[in-house]
């Protein structure tokens, strides 16, 4: 079996997972005011079937396109957040911290595991946007570190899928200095010959951008998804004027030469294998090719 | 110092300086009358020096924001000035522009030879236009990595100077690409094979800040802050209210203490009384010989050491709690 037909069974295997969704479920697509049930979302990878716009995925689901069945398993589990600030604005930095655990419940802003992509291992941090919108904190730092750190031991590929609104504002210095921490691992990385796969999606903005996200072997954005430094609302406020047509999306990042391959989600896993093989040993697809030297 | 223009002062210096003009004011007089009023003069600095640290011991979060900010605070061009010898300054990124919100340049430190970078802001309304009050595009990023990458190949050490409220937030910077040229900077300073000292000494906001600040040591001034974010960007964000900004300041923990206690400074450089603006040439002697020292340390340290160190440096930073471990 060839892995392009691998993959669409790990779809269709992800996609038949939920029969017990009531038909009467629906929301409005945010971008063409089309009523979506969630039935035919859920069929669709949550991308509108109108117009194209790709609405959030959970984190689950993205284990489910990702990765090869039953291959991921979380690592790096255990690590929380510790209000080293004491940072309280309307409310206490601790308690919100408490809410999204429960809400979300998950630890941070990020997972991560290994598992594997067509049969090839890779490390990988998927980021989730529903804690705190996804912003980097020491947790988020530390953890994608570690899985950038897993890649190196194991010579095998990193993938990080951000979205984020950017830095986590409550821890401030600490939070500003995870971009540091993450792109320092990324140079030894490069140095040692380990690809690092950048999967954007939206939102990816603010330290997160001006980080991993931006410094793949390569960048991959989902379409239409909002990706830059500064927020929209801010830069309009600077120039005090109208932002161009399709400011910061992913198109306007291809056009501009930031991200290399804008893809469906459906199309998604495909890209990213076929990215892969082209680093590993023709022989044996766990092995990366050596670098020189 | 120009006495005329109070504007330029903040309202916690006023004593201060109101008693220091008297000081001047009465040798101006004494001297015209030839009068010997050396005994006041003495017992009123000795007073003025009092009041400064006094009034300094106890700085509220948001007066050292006004500190970092303050008008008459030295720039990097005048720490140049005063610390290097033969600099020559270059420009441009070979790619777009020269961004004149960032200098750099080659210079000499005794025996040393050495890569200057640094923002730069204006005095007044003119050179803050043209250096964009300190605010980086993508190119001036690209700049500084081009020289970095110079000193580099020829085995030059790397100092350089932060001073910025931020990148810059324009449609042009985005277009080019402003958060790769941040990354890209965070990527490669972190594995430069040459020893890197990073000085905060003013502003240290956000990524235009750190795009100049991974290196072996980080030191800030004394009455340097450092954040992710413009008290009046937090303020803007979280309390949804851009006037909350010293309440925003307080929770940020952007002074040097704060940093240091966060484990993210390796040293505070201290400030002559009343702060670096009072006088800019004892603050670059002492910043001078923190440099110095520093290089004289980091330079015996074998560069693969050294590298592992400094990757170890940012590794360690960072605040959590882990199950399981202590
Ligand atoms: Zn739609």
């Amino acid at each position: 079996m060839s892995w392009l037909t691998q993959a669409a069974k790990g779809i269709k295997a992800l996609t038949s997972q939920k029969k017990d969704i009531p038909d009467n479920l629906w929301r409005k697509c945010p971008k063409c005011s089309e009523i979506l049930y969630h039935r035919e979302l859920d069929r669709n990878l949550w991308v509108c079937g109108s117009c194209g716009h790709h609405l959030p995925f959970t984190t689950e689901q993205y284990i489910g396109l990702l990765f090869d069945e039953g291959t991921w398993a979380e690592t790096h589990r255990g690590i929380t957040s510790k209000d080293a600030l004491d940072f309280k604005d309307s409310k206490r930095y601790k308690d919100r911290i408490k809410a999204s655990r429960q809400k979300t419940g998950k630890e941070d802003a990020v997972i991560t595991g290994r598992a594997q992509i067509g049969r090839i291992p890779v490390s990988a941090s998927i980021m989730d946007f529903s804690f705190m919108g996804g912003s980097m904190g020491s947790v988020v730092g530390e953890k994608i570190a570690r899985a950038l750190l897993d890649s190196l031991r194991h010579r095998e590929a990193a993938i990080i899928l951000s979205r984020s609104g950017g830095a986590r504002m409550q821890e401030s210095l600490l939070s500003l200095m995870q971009m540091a921490k993450t792109s320092a691992v990324l140079a030894r990385l490069r140095k040692e010959g380990i690809p690092f796969i950048s999967i954007l999606t939206n939102p990816t903005t603010g330290g997160v951008t001006a980080s991993y996200a931006t410094l793949g072997d390569i960048n991959v954005a989902e379409p239409g998804a909002l990706i830059g430094f500064a927020g929209p609302r801010v830069i309009k406020q600077t120039i005090g004027g109208d932002l161009p047509e399709g400011f910061q999306s992913s198109e306007f990042l291809l056009e501009h030469g930031m991200v290399d391959i804008i893809t469906e989600r459906r199309n998604l896993k495909e890209n990213i294998e076929r990215t892969l093989h082209w680093f590993v040993d023709n022989r044996d697809i766990s092995v990366l090719r050596p670098p020189r030297g | 110092m120009d006495w005329k223009k109070k504007g330029l002062w903040l309202d916690f210096e006023m004593p201060i300086v109101e008693l220091e003009e008297r000081i001047q004011t009465l040798q101006d007089s004494a001297s015209v009358r030839g009068m010997d009023v050396n005994e006041e003069v003495e017992r009123l600095r000795a007073k003025a020096s009092k009041m400064g640290k006094d009034i300094f011991a106890k700085l509220e979060p948001w007066q050292r924001v006004q500190l970092a900010r303050h008008p008459r605070r030295p720039t990097t061009n005048d720490y140049i000035h005063f610390i290097f010898d033969d600099f020559v300054e270059l420009h441009g990124d070979r790619m777009f522009r020269d961004d004149e919100a960032i200098v750099a340049g080659m210079a000499s430190l005794g025996d040393r030879k050495l890569m200057v970078i640094g923002h730069q802001k204006g005095r007044d309304t003119k050179s803050n236009i043209r250096r964009n009050f300190g605010m980086a595009h993508p190119e001036g990023y690209r700049k500084a990595l081009r020289l970095m990458d110079m000193a580099v190949r020829f085995d030059r050490p790397i100092v350089t100077f932060i001073d910025t409220p931020g990148a810059y937030p324009g449609v042009g910077a985005e277009e080019r690409g402003q958060a790769e040229a941040i990354a890209r900077n965070l990527r490669e300073m972190s594995d430069m094979p040459v020893p890197i000292i990073c000085i905060v000494t003013g502003e240290g906001g956000s990524g235009g800040a750190l795009a100049l600040g991974v290196g072996d040591r980080i030191f800030m001034l004394e009455n340097s802050i450092y954040s992710v974010i413009s008290p009046e960007g937090c303020a803007a964000i979280l309390w949804r209210d851009g006037a909350k900004s010293k309440e925003a300041a307080k929770n940020m923990k952007l002074t040097a203490k704060d940093a240091q206690k966060l484990g993210v400074l390796d040293l505070i450089i201290g400030e002559p009384i009343g702060g670096a603006h009072r006088d800019h040439e004892a603050m670059s002697r002492e910043i001078k010989r923190v440099i110095q020292e520093t290089l004289a340390e980091l330079e015996v340290i074998p560069i693969n050491e050294l590298l592992d160190q400094r990757l170890q440096k940012f590794l360690d930073i960072g605040v959590f709690e882990e199950s399981g471990k202590s």
